[in-house]
């Protein structure tokens, strides 16, 4: 069972019994692994490749390379989120049946819409709109593939 | 505080809290559908909602664009002799622009990520015109330092990219740490106004009255559905976007006053820096995002939407950083005394009492004294007064940089190493056609994409109903 709403519901994702999101962690791993490839870039940089004396400080100042360190967590975090959400997502998804739904142009205004998909174990064609029904919807319509 | 019966009954736009101050986030009687509309329509239907003074805008905002290339071309023609630097001052208006812009981003990523986490509901219908305005600025700031470089055709050695000469960037240096900073900057703020653009524009896409715009907004939106699923993938990357963004804007700015701090000049060579400059670029943010918001609130009708409580809290918000900044002037004072050293004690009277005196007692006047009168509650919610003490601060916060930059470099250590900054015509024209770029990708912006959120703005609608809304 999926709902379709014009903004984000409290607790609608754990109603419907979804599993919790797998963004945070998409974002924790990349954003650790951004830094730490950050950090060994100076490093490989500063006291391997091209050592240079700046003000006398040691080749592995580690104080001066930590901005850089910090900023390529933020930058590598971020990307992870933002790409990590549209691959969780599916997105980009050109066409999906619901689309075909009527009125379902009006989910992304002020209507709730809610679909039981065909797949569902327990979807009966009649039991399931008799089911609906009970809700007291606007309308129910069924959405041929 | 209990509210009493009248102020109860009193849910028009201009009911005032039992402390006093406005209280309506949104006008009364707004709907899932009208706020909808009300926004979608300035984009979709154009011909109804655009004003015509969005011609003149884009007119003016056009033409110092075109002022902008020229300048810049010249400059790569003859190179940065057309600019008043010199030695001592080596570094002119280009960095002054360069802190001015990046400091006036800053108000986006303030509004849009940190008020999400404090749960300000009132950040909704500023925030997604201030994250716009955020990247634009940050766009404008970023010409600057690949302009003001002598050699600007080999500004991609600032990168770490694998090359032919063996060599790095110089990663200790705060210079290098600026171009991940604003790059990072820049990129996360972009992710971030996609992201919150997505189910908006597929709002537009689902309302689109031509084929075209259908089109264009179903690419962008990429299929957006609203689902359950979406919104909670959506909610999840948001809320992590937004606490990314938080650290990153008060490290940017931090960042960019290290490019002083780290050096020797006095007036430079400060800890109070990162702090000074963070407060002093959210000052200067919110002035622009009021500059650029009181304007289009009256010229699209949106009164019901960017409410008197927005503009007061905004002031307020000004004024507090106004302070902090104050502040910053004082400590800097007493600092240059209390050191003891005879070249920081002469900063300061030379500062206060040489040659660009005046500029430093402008300054107090634009950034102290004049933002006092947000004290009063009618400034801070009058949108004319608001609108001109606003236009005040963002001029002062220019003027600031400049004394910052270029008054202590004029006047170091040894005095045969003085000198005097002239600015050029190719300066002043280089810093008008920044605000042309500004100014024509805002004017852009507000007739092409939702200028609010429309998605967040259903969700206060909702909270309204609820009676969730304090």
């Amino acid at each position: 069972m999926e709902a379709f709403t014009p903004f984000p519901v409290e607790g609608l994702s754990e109603n419907l019994g979804q599993k919790k999101s797998f963004v945070p962690l998409i974002v924790l791993i990349c954003g650790i692994g951004g830094g730490l490839g950050g950090y060994f870039m100076e490093w490989y940089a500063m006291a391997v490749s091209y050592p240079i004396n700046v003000g006398g400080r040691p080749l592995n100042s580690w104080p001066m390379f930590i901005p850089i360190t910090f900023e390529l967590t933020i930058l590598s975090a971020a990307l992870a989120a933002i790409i990590g959400m549209l691959a969780l997502n599916k997105l980009p998804e050109p066409h999906h049946p619901v689309f075909n739904a009527p009125h379902f142009d009006r989910a992304s205004t002020d209507k709730f819409f809610l679909c039981i998909e065909a797949t569902d174990p327990k979807f009966d064609l009649r039991a399931t709109r008799t089911f609906l029904e009970t809700l007291k919807p606007e309308f129910i319509s069924e959405v041929v593939k | 505080m209990r509210e009493t019966q009248t102020q109860l009954a009193d849910k028009s736009l201009n009911a005032i809290s039992p402390l006093g101050y406005p209280s309506q986030l949104i006008g009364p009687g707004e709907s899932f559908e009208s706020v909808t509309e009300e926004i979608g329509s300035i984009v979709l239907q154009p011909g109804a909602r655009q004003p015509k003074s969005w011609w003149f805008g884009a007119t003016v905002a056009f033409a110092l664009l075109m002022m902008f290339f020229f300048a810049i071309s010249y400059l790569l023609y003859r190179g940065v002799g057309i600019w008043g630097i010199n030695i001592p001052v080596a570094w002119g208006f280009a960095i002054v622009n360069f802190v001015w812009w990046i400091g006036i981003g800053h108000a986006g990523t303030f509004i849009s990520a940190i008020l999400l986490l404090l749960h300000q509901k009132w950040r909704t219908s500023i925030n997604r015109l201030t994250e716009a305005m955020t990247l634009f600025a940050v766009a404008c700031a970023g010409t600057f330092p690949l302009l003001h470089l002598g050699r600007p055709w080999v500004f991609f050695w600032l990168f770490p990219y694998p090359d032919t000469m063996g060599l790095w960037p110089q990663f200790r240096s705060p210079l290098v740490w600026d171009v991940f900073a604003v790059s990072t900057y820049f990129i996360v703020s972009l992710i971030f106004w996609y992201a919150g653009l997505i189910p908006d524009v597929a709002t537009l896409r689902d309302r689109a009255p031509s084929r075209v715009k259908k089109i264009i907004f179903g690419i962008l939106a990429m299929g957006w559905r609203g689902s359950a699923k979406h919104w909670q993938n959506h909610q999840s990357a948001y809320l992590l976007l937004a606490g990314l963004a938080t650290p990153l804007v008060l490290s940017v700015h931090s960042v960019v006053s290290l490019d002083f701090a780290v050096a020797m000049v006095p007036g430079w060579h400060s800890t109070i820096f990162p702090p000074y400059f963070v407060a002093g670029a959210i000052y200067s943010g919110f002035a622009m995002v009021l500059n650029i918001v009181i304007p289009i609130r009256k010229l699209y009708g949106l009164e019901n939407l960017i409410t008197e409580r927005h503009l007061n809290n905004m002031a307020v918000v000004m004024l507090a950083t106004g302070m902090m900044v104050a502040y910053g002037y004082i400590m800097e004072a007493f600092m240059s005394w209390y050191s003891g050293d005879i070249f920081e004690q002469y900063m300061m009277a030379n500062r206060a009492f040489g040659p660009y005196g005046w500029i430093f007692w402008a300054l107090m006047l634009m950034n102290v004294l004049i933002p006092q009168l947000l004290w009063i509650r009618r400034v801070r919610t009058h949108p004319l007064a608001l609108f001109f003490v606003a236009l005040v601060i963002n001029a002062g916060m220019w003027v600031e940089r400049f004394v910052i930059v270029v008054v202590s470099l004029h006047r170091d250590f040894t005095p045969s190493a003085w000198g005097m900054y002239r600015p050029t015509f190719w300066d002043w024209a280089t810093l008008f056609g920044s605000v042309g770029l500004f100014l024509t990708l805002m004017i852009l912006f507000v007739r092409f994409l939702p200028m609010i959120a429309i998605s967040e703005t259903r969700r206060i609608v909702a909270e309204k109903r609820e009676g969730k809304l304090s």
